[in-house]
């Protein structure tokens, strides 16, 4: 991931990066001053590579890399870190709008057909639904 | 008096027993939830990009059902019951959003042409927090088979608590599942991890994340001496009740059933057990109600 050598170097196209994120979360990343309530609400972390307020420093300086992590596919959306966050900042809608600058480039996260048929026979209809929509382009 | 409810996909099959042990208990206590006439998939999750205008049409239009169950007269109130904390959490977001935006809500009733336009007037609840109106002492009251001596440990996961302007109670600290299943007479465990979440939608290919969730949260009730974990989400029921991906991650680890609310509610209403639907429960709970219910 990012060198931290090189991080307070923000370019024009940092900056874009940013704004894409900003708008389509909605949120105002710059609220978040790294107190690090997310991450330490997440109950997925250790699955994680980066933590959650990784991700939310990173897009603040716009690293585009960060939509390389697996974190965002750890990401469960089940909002403890927004409902935690002392800023109000909605770190589920960054984690779901960095999902989608990934997904909306036509990429899969998610193989159906490498689901066992037993699997899809007794998995509810709510689990196939949430996974394809979460994972799926 | 008579309430619109919608059921949700889930509730028609791989949930029928939340379902019918729902309405059942609903009967008992004097409230009859109407199935609207017409209803479609929520979508699930509620969609959080803020340009993805197409994904809030399906809970929309389930909003404009109800608008219309009520405005003929199919039912009393236009407050629509929900089982599933998943459908719950999707479309009470959908209403407050198109409620607060009033553009976005024009964009959508201009879109789907098809369907009378949106009026707010809508509520979405859920079905614990009708139980929770009608009071602890009529629920008391109902009780034919007191649930003395079965300890059961609440569950809630996330949605019908996050965030926080959807939350059927505390979302840092519950007790509406508690208070109701002390008014059934049982005796509840609290667990620290009832509000953290099983793994949601990891449950159908990320056996890995749901197992180590699971344990964390069944260990928590089986140490703590529960019978039973109780919840009110089919994708919960789904993650916690697959126990073989955790017994291979944790050979030591000790099944626990996992049941609806609902399952125990109508039981205690009097409802045979043999009609709720405990056979479709992953592990099968009979046992130790049978022990500790008809000793």
């Amino acid at each position: 991931m990012a060198s931290y050598d090189t991080v307070l170097r923000i370019t024009e196209e940092n900056m874009r990066f940013y704004e894409k994120v900003r708008k389509l979360s909605g949120e105002n990343l710059n609220l978040c001053f790294q107190c690090g309530a997310c991450s330490s609400s997440c109950p997925l972390t250790f699955e994680m590579d980066l933590l959650p307020s990784t991700v939310i420093r990173l897009v603040q300086l716009g690293r585009e890399e960060v939509l390389n992590c697996k974190t965002i596919w750890v990401c469960s959306t089940c909002f403890n870190c927004t409902v935690r966050c002392p800023r109000g900042l909605d770190v589920a809608k960054v984690m779901e709008a960095l999902r989608q600058l990934v997904l909306r480039r036509g990429v899969d996260r998610m193989n159906l057909s490498a689901i066992p048929d037993d699997r899809l026979r007794e998995a509810p209809q709510i689990a196939l639904v949430s996974s394809l929509r979460k994972f799926t382009s | 008096m008579r309430f619109p409810y919608y059921p949700g996909c889930t509730l028609k099959s791989s949930a029928v027993n939340f379902e019918k042990t729902a309405l059942a208990s609903a009967e008992a206590l004097g409230v009859e939830l109407v199935e609207l006439p017409r209803w479609n998939c929520c979508g699930a999750v509620y969609s959080l990009t803020s340009d993805d205008l197409i994904h809030h049409t399906a809970p929309l239009r389930v909003l404009i059902r109800c608008q219309e169950a009520y405005k003929g007269g199919l039912v009393d109130e236009p407050r629509l019951v929900t089982l599933c904390a998943m459908c719950y959490n999707t479309l009470r977001r959908e209403n407050a959003a198109v409620r607060e935006d009033s553009e976005r809500l024009r964009k959508l009733n201009e879109f789907m042409d098809k369907e009378e336009n949106y009026e707010c007037g809508v509520e979405v609840v859920h079905f614990l927090t009708i139980l929770r109106n009608l009071g602890l002492r009529k629920i008391s009251e109902c009780v034919r088979q007191p649930l003395d001596g079965l300890r059961v440990a609440p569950y809630y996961g996330c949605l019908l608590l996050r965030p926080r302007e959807v939350s059927v109670d505390d979302p840092e600290n519950p007790t509406i599942m508690e208070d109701i299943l002390e008014a059934l007479g049982a005796e509840v465990v609290d667990i620290p991890y009832k509000a953290k979440c099983c793994g949601a939608y990891h449950g159908l290919v990320g056996d890995e994340v749901v197992a180590e969730l699971s344990y964390r949260i069944l260990r928590q009730a089986s140490e703590r001496g529960a019978d039973v974990v109780v919840l009110a989400c089919p994708l919960c029921e789904f993650n916690l009740g697959r126990q073989e991906v955790v017994r291979r991650r944790y050979r030591n680890f000790k099944p626990i059933p996992v049941v609806y609310f609902t399952q125990l509610m109508a039981l205690a209403f009097g409802l045979p057990m043999e009609e709720c639907g405990f056979e479709m429960n992953r592990i099968d709970p009979r046992p130790v109600l049978e022990k500790k219910l008809y000793r």
